[in-house]
């Protein structure tokens, strides 16, 4: 039966199936290969968004104003959202780009090196000039749109859909049991962790599965010891993630891994989950940037009461050089309008994002974004007024672990976080991967 | 049949259309791709060309030869695993169910035709450690053992992957060996019995000699496969924790597209276009004695 092939015929029909399997990977390597050059606009027929499934904030605020405000335009072009994970959004915009092919409306830059391009390559709307046109441009926050043009290849290229600070949500009611005040120095951060985890409460909770939430204390311990320029410092090649001072931090932070301070399976933790542990009491503390603030106003979600959710900040490390009151401040993941797809209808719907989500975003979820409130918002939460006050107050900002990383090195940390607070990775070992992927550029 | 095939004009009328189709979605693209293989860039920034900097960087990459060491030890312990699980369920249906196997081969076959990605978030829950314990943690825990954070760190995710995929596949080479034994004359296996043979001794001087060609075939089937696994460790672990799960094809895609160097990209390919070809020669040279002699 099956033996005729394995005689006579066996060169011809090996070569075949070894190219056949052969080709079909390579088929993979060789999509797109065509120029960056635009081809003038195109009509669309909807408001295609592509979001980054992670997002929850932007699109009930969108529904909302497809709805009300921005009825019109949404006749004109309807609204259609899809998502797809974080971590894959890169590519995919690279490759629609590559084709011509990009949303009219997009989440982008999940590596800002990788918005950059965009903005380079012409795919992006120059929104300075477009909103000034359209006459809201004075609708942003001068902060938000310098925040932009420092990560995004210098021009205003992204929407600030969220204007972010980070720091460290904490459960009021459960440092109050424990007589615990904020803690104002990395010690006393500690010292409180270790407090937690006698009385049997899971200190700190983040997500492994995504892993920056980890990294984050990396970087905030890097620019309390080191300054704000730290990381600045490694993307200019002045200092490497392989010196002793650089590796301190992340050592310092697998140390908290090390004696058990994010509870059990942290690895496998994803971002839900890990919010979901803060608010229904399960942690007493989280390192996140500030669009929380959507899950901690949600009586839904938050279990423990808005009340109880406090904001500190990242705590100073003794002896450093950098300031607590030194926020890093971001636009999130942020949101672009491609140039290919940017007509007068596209302009109509932009216009009215500009001028409404502000108000709506504050007056929906209590969720601060760089894009101004028409009108003050009255019975604001105490937690958003604070966090309010506190971005108001900051003079100087910082980023984060891999703002000013390359792809490669940005999911490298990403990936390895977890492995790092679960002991898997040494500290050394992990900042010597990133410096690699660095030093490959 | 002869004069037909003798005639140049029918040969080219009957391959010319394949060539084709071949020529222009295969070939075409292959050598497109070992030309990235000199160049730096992707499609939006442009290409600069990188002589032989992608050739050096691959040997002395640490990530390639961590996903090298995966892919040959996914391929050896899958192909292990589906072919000897497939053997042995061929040989259930065959010799033990005979006429009513009809009903477990279906039930068997079934994950094969069910969605990979759906098996991938099936798997994913099974083996959940958090934010609460899946059934296996449950089961774990229930009998007095403590829980795993299996996808939490890569040998016992390596060893999910390789419990879904064997579970996922072994119903296909199941019904493909059960084809084989079929075609083992019965009269054969009757005279084995009549002249004394019992059931090991059966299994081992008539079935596994007569049933090697098309175990070969399944060995082939096997390793091209799994040589070539992205889609099941992608919707799994996504190549994590770490880059521990990560595959060739993984690492080849994720730096085309995710780190947006095609060339490089292409230089993974190359390898695994050589692994490939080099695997897939290595079984048909082996396999040109005549097994069943």
């Amino acid at each position: 039966m099956t033996t005729a092939f394995m005689r006579g015929r066996t060169r011809p029909i090996a070569g075949a199936i070894a190219l056949l399997g052969a080709s079909a990977l390579l088929l993979t390597g060789c999509g797109g290969g065509g120029g960056a050059a635009e081809t003038g606009t195109t009509e669309p027929d909807k408001l295609t968004y592509l979001k980054n499934a992670e997002n929850t904030n932007i699109e009930p605020v969108l529904d909302e104003l497809a709805g009300d405000q921005c009825a019109d335009a949404n006749e004109a072009l309807p609204l259609e959202v899809s998502s797809i994970p974080q971590a894959d959004l890169d590519g995919q915009i690279q490759l629609l780009a590559s084709q011509d092919a990009l949303p009219v409306m997009f989440a982008a830059a999940g590596t800002p090196a990788e918005g950059a391009k965009l903005w380079k390559a012409g795919k992006l709307v120059d929104f300075e000039k477009e909103l000034e046109e359209l006459g809201v441009l004075d609708m942003i926050e001068p902060a938000a749109i310098s925040t932009i043009e420092n990560l995004y290849g210098g021009a205003f290229d992204f929407l600030p859909f969220q204007f972010n600070i980070e720091g460290i949500f904490y459960n009021k009611a459960m440092f109050a049991e424990q007589g615990i005040e904020e803690p104002q120095t990395w010690d006393e951060l500690v010292a409180a962790a270790e407090k937690f985890k006698a009385a049997g409460v899971t200190p700190f909770t983040a997500s492994g599965e995504q892993g920056w939430p980890i990294t984050r204390l990396i970087s905030s311990y890097l620019f309390r010891s080191l300054g704000p320029d730290a990381l600045q410092k490694v993307a200019d090649g002045e200092a490497k993630l392989t010196d002793p001072e650089y590796v301190e931090a992340a050592q310092a932070v697998a140390d908290l891994g090390e004696k058990g301070y994010f509870g059990e399976n942290i690895a496998s933790l994803d971002i839900d989950s890990s919010y979901n542990e803060m608010l229904t009491g399960n942690a007493a503390m989280m390192y996140m940037g500030t669009w929380f603030l959507q899950n901690a106003n949600d009586p839904e979600k938050n279990k423990v009461g808005v009340e109880n959710i406090g904001f500190m900040p990242f705590p100073a490390v003794e002896g450093g050089e950098g300031s607590i009151d030194q926020y890093p401040a971001n636009v999130g993941l942020p949101q672009t309008f491609g140039a290919a797809t940017y007509t007068p209808k596209v302009g109509d719907w932009l216009k009215c994002i500009t001028e409404n989500y502000g108000q709506v975003a504050l007056e929906q979820s209590g969720s601060i974004s760089g894009f101004k409130a028409k009108e003050p918002v009255e019975g604001l939460p105490t937690l958003t007024q604070d966090v309010q006050e506190r971005i108001a107050g900051s003079e100087t900002s910082v980023l984060w672990f891999e703002a000013l990383f390359n792809a490669k090195a940005g999911q490298d940390s990403s990936k390895n976080a977890a492995l790092l607070v679960t002991g898997q990775i040494t500290p050394e070992d992990f900042m010597s991967l990133l410096q690699t992927d660095l030093d490959q550029g | 049949m002869k004069s037909v095939l003798g005639d140049r004009k029918a040969i080219a009328i009957l391959l010319g259309p394949a060539l084709l189709v071949y020529t222009l979605f295969m070939l075409v693209p292959v050598v497109w791709s070992f030309g990235y293989t000199f160049v730096r860039g992707n499609a939006l920034e442009g290409f600069r060309f990188a002589g032989l900097a992608n050739f050096t960087r691959l040997f002395s990459d640490p990530d390639v030869i961590e996903a090298f060491g995966f892919t040959l030890k996914y391929a050896v312990l899958m192909t292990v695993g589906q072919v000897v699980l497939g053997y042995g369920l061929a040989l259930l249906y065959t010799f033990v169910l005979r006429r009513s196997s009809a009903i477990i081969r279906t039930l068997v076959f079934f994950p094969v035709v069910v969605p990979t990605v759906a098996i991938a978030i099936l798997y994913q829950k099974l083996f959940q450690s958090a934010p609460r314990d899946g059934l296996v943690n449950e089961l774990l825990v229930n009998v007095g053992l403590s829980g795993v954070d299996w996808l939490g760190s890569g040998d016992t995710a390596f060893l999910v992957i390789v419990i879904m995929d064997v579970w996922r596949s072994m119903g296909f080479y199941g019904v493909l060996i059960f084809a084989g034994l079929l075609d083992i004359p019965e009269d054969i296996i009757e005279s084995a019995r009549i002249d004394g043979a019992r059931q090991w001794s059966l299994f081992r001087h008539i079935v596994l000699p007569l049933s090697l060609p098309i175990l070969f075939s399944s060995i082939i089937f096997s390793i091209n496969g799994t040589i070539k696994v992205f889609d099941s460790v992608f919707a799994l672990t996504g190549g994590g924790p770490g880059n521990d799960t990560t595959p060739l094809t993984l690492y080849m895609y994720r730096t085309a597209f995710a780190f947006s160097d095609y060339g490089y990209g292409s230089t993974i390919a190359l390898l695994l276009t050589i692994m490939c070809l080099v695997v897939t020669l290595f079984i048909f040279r082996s396999s040109r004695r005549d097994v069943t002699a």
